[in-house]
């Protein structure tokens, strides 16, 4: 066990390093900062001790290599347009990109897991028939669209919910939180939903096949024959049986939904890491685009780390295979 | 549906006289996914749109992209109000004074181009890594599946974002970004097919008669391989295009002179709190349309060409 999770720390911690090179190399290639930080009319003497004060003067390699220990102390440079390190501009507007993730991932399994079920017990009813075209719908529909369109309907026409912003938070354990109070919370809401749509169609899909699946075992047979009601054994041992699949597959989801938020902060103005990244591509910070990624690549890193390792656990066989190869 | 069965029975005729008698595979599969009557409409709605898009210049009644003719004037006009020219702007115009249907049906061109451009380079090079890993194995194989795993834990918007920043605007970018994100899925689907086929005796005997290894892959192997790789083709076009409009929402990809769907949705995000809604609903639903058509079929396809589930 202890040589598996070696051996994957050390993989991951290869998989960082590539990524940051990738990362640094890609970014370092855009634009030039210096155009946007100094004045009009600065003098080329000014420009020079600017790009000095950067290092932007030193060669590629150079600048990789303080990034690097920079980036071990924790300093991931600071932005060029606040003034202020990039890694507590981020995590100052963490606490916002988890909290709509969260709330996304938690109507995605409130609603998808018993529409899926239902759709995966009456697979020929009208009622399945729809849930499966909707989860269909969920699939295509382009997530910024679909936020706009909301915003048309709830906010412009309808006025019943506010289209921007985050509204009242209280501090919760040190951390913003916004979805307890009634303002707050009608502010999460469409933000969420709309976040919350992909998943919550993959999770029906998910649901339907595994209960489809469940239905025709022996186990749920036995259980019909020894008089059981139908409640308890859909409660009981089917829903057991299909939350594996559905679990594993939204902790690996996950990051995933960090990621998108890209989007549905930029369509609700919402004030996380995502809008925070997208206002840093149109004014060329680097060192913020830089950060944002490094983070994102540690997240990534680590869920499939923690699922690796979990799944080893479950499933001796994967820990097994991996280290006779 | 007639003419189809025409065109079938004519060119069954030279080995068989009795068409019902002896099903061919492709007409089995024909029965098959027209037994699905939404299928069928998808596809139907994905010609007739392809249609449109590759007839564009000759279809719309203004051309967008004349700065001669397109004026600030006419901008924000509502659906069915006549432009300066006296053309009539059925679904209204946008921010710049453009005729929503023209832009829309040029939009359509460049998302529907672009999505399917994309997915054909992807696949062929997905194909090649694919094969080549498959027919290969031991450390090659290694390699590239390791490559392919660590690229798609990292989600699809992300990886085409940061190169998009990275190369700047521009169809050829774009084109680049999708591929980049795409190639990886059809990769691991043809290596998953392709090492289930070679272990069967016609790959054997291929090896025993001394064929080369590119014969072999590309002869043999790659056809048998094909089924699995069409239907990941159609959901990858379908989620190329999504992404594609994704990323001009956010500003990047397509530039603002040659606007695809998702550009023309996010100018009208702009006006959409003063309740102009016609400048990001109307793209909006000509690519949900695209899109949902497109998964329709793929959907279908999944089911009729999966062996699993086959009667």
């Amino acid at each position: 066990m202890s040589v598996f999770i070696i051996r994957r720390l050390m993989q991951s911690g290869v998989v960082v390093i590539i990524m940051s090179f990738i990362v640094f190399s890609g970014v370092f290639l855009i634009g030039d900062p210096v155009e946007i930080l100094v004045s009009d009319d600065a003098d080329q003497e000014e420009r020079e001790e600017m790009i000095k004060s950067m290092g932007l003067d030193k060669p590629f390699l150079v600048q990789y290599g303080i990034f690097i220990s920079k980036a071990l102390r924790g300093n991931l440079g600071e932005s060029f347009v606040f003034n202020e390190p990039a890694l507590l501009l981020i995590l100052d507007r963490m606490p916002a990109t988890m909290e709509l993730a969260i709330v996304a991932l938690l109507i995605a399994i409130i609603f998808g897991i018993p529409l899926g079920v239902w759709a995966g017990l009456k697979p020929d009813s009208w009622v399945s028939k729809s849930i499966m075209t909707g989860s269909i719908l969920g699939f295509s529909l382009p997530t910024f669209w679909v936020g706009i369109m909301m915003i048309l309907l709830f906010a412009v026409m309808l006025g019943w919910l506010p289209s921007t912003g985050r509204g009242d938070v209280q501090i919760i354990l040190g951390m913003p939180i916004s979805i307890f109070s009634w303002d707050g919370f009608s502010h999460v809401l469409m933000p969420a939903v709309n976040l919350a749509l992909f998943k919550l169609s993959m999770v029906i899909r998910l649901a339907r096949a595994g209960t489809r699946e469940v239905m025709h075992q022996d186990y749920i047979k036995f259980a019909k024959a020894k008089g059981l009601q139908e409640s308890r054994i859909i409660l009981v041992h089917v829903l057991k049986n299909i939350l594996i699949p559905v679990v594993t597959v939204l902790g690996l989801e996950f990051g995933g939904l960090v990621a998108f938020s890209v989007v549905t902060e930029t369509v609700f103005a919402w004030p996380g890491m995502g809008k925070l990244l997208i206002d840093s591509i149109g004014l060329l910070d680097r060192p913020i685009i830089v950060a944002y990624l490094m983070i994102i690549v540690f997240l990534f890193v680590f869920i499939n780390l923690v699922v690796d390792i979990m799944y080893s656990i479950l499933d001796p066989r994967v820990r097994l295979q991996d280290v006779k190869s | 549906m007639t003419s189809i069965d025409q065109h079938l029975s004519d060119t069954d005729e030279a080995g068989h006289t009795e068409c019902d008698a002896v099903e061919s595979p492709f007409r089995r599969f024909l029965s098959d996914f027209c037994e699905s009557k939404l299928a069928v409409l998808g596809f139907v709605v994905i010609v007739s749109i392809t249609v449109v898009a590759i007839f564009a210049p000759l279809l719309t009644p203004t051309d967008p992209y004349d700065l001669t003719t397109v004026t600030i004037l006419d901008s924000r006009l509502a659906p069915g109000e006549a432009m300066i020219s006296g053309t009539i702007a059925y679904l209204g115009t946008d921010g710049a004074g453009r005729d929503m249907v023209s832009a829309m049906i040029y939009g359509l061109r460049i998302s529907l181009g672009v999505g399917i451009g994309s997915g054909i380079i992807a696949m062929m090079i997905g194909i090649s890594f694919g094969l080549l890993s498959a027919y290969a194995g031991g450390r090659i194989d290694g390699i590239f599946m390791r490559i392919v795993d660590i690229q798609l834990s990292f989600p699809a918007i992300l990886v085409a974002l940061v190169l998009l920043v990275t190369l700047g605007k521009g169809v050829d970018k774009t084109i680049i970004a999708l591929v980049v994100v795409q190639w990886a899925y059809y990769a691991r689907t043809i290596r998953g097919t392709a090492l289930v086929e070679r272990r069967r005796e016609y790959i054997e005997s291929a090896v025993c008669l001394g064929l080369s290894k590119n014969r072999i892959m590309f002869r043999h192997l790659l056809p048998n391989c094909i089924a699995p790789m069409i239907v990941v083709g159609t959901m990858q076009v379908a989620h190329a295009i999504s992404l594609e409009a994704t990323l001009s929402f956010l500003g990047l990809g397509m530039p603002q002179t040659e606007p695809s769907l998702g550009r023309l949705i996010s100018n009208g995000f702009e006006y959409i709190l003063s309740g102009k809604y016609w400048i990001s609903v109307f793209p909006g639903l000509a690519l949900l349309i695209t899109i949902v058509s497109i998964n329709l079929v793929g959907d279908r396809l999944r089911d009729v060409l999966n062996p699993r589930l086959q009667k």
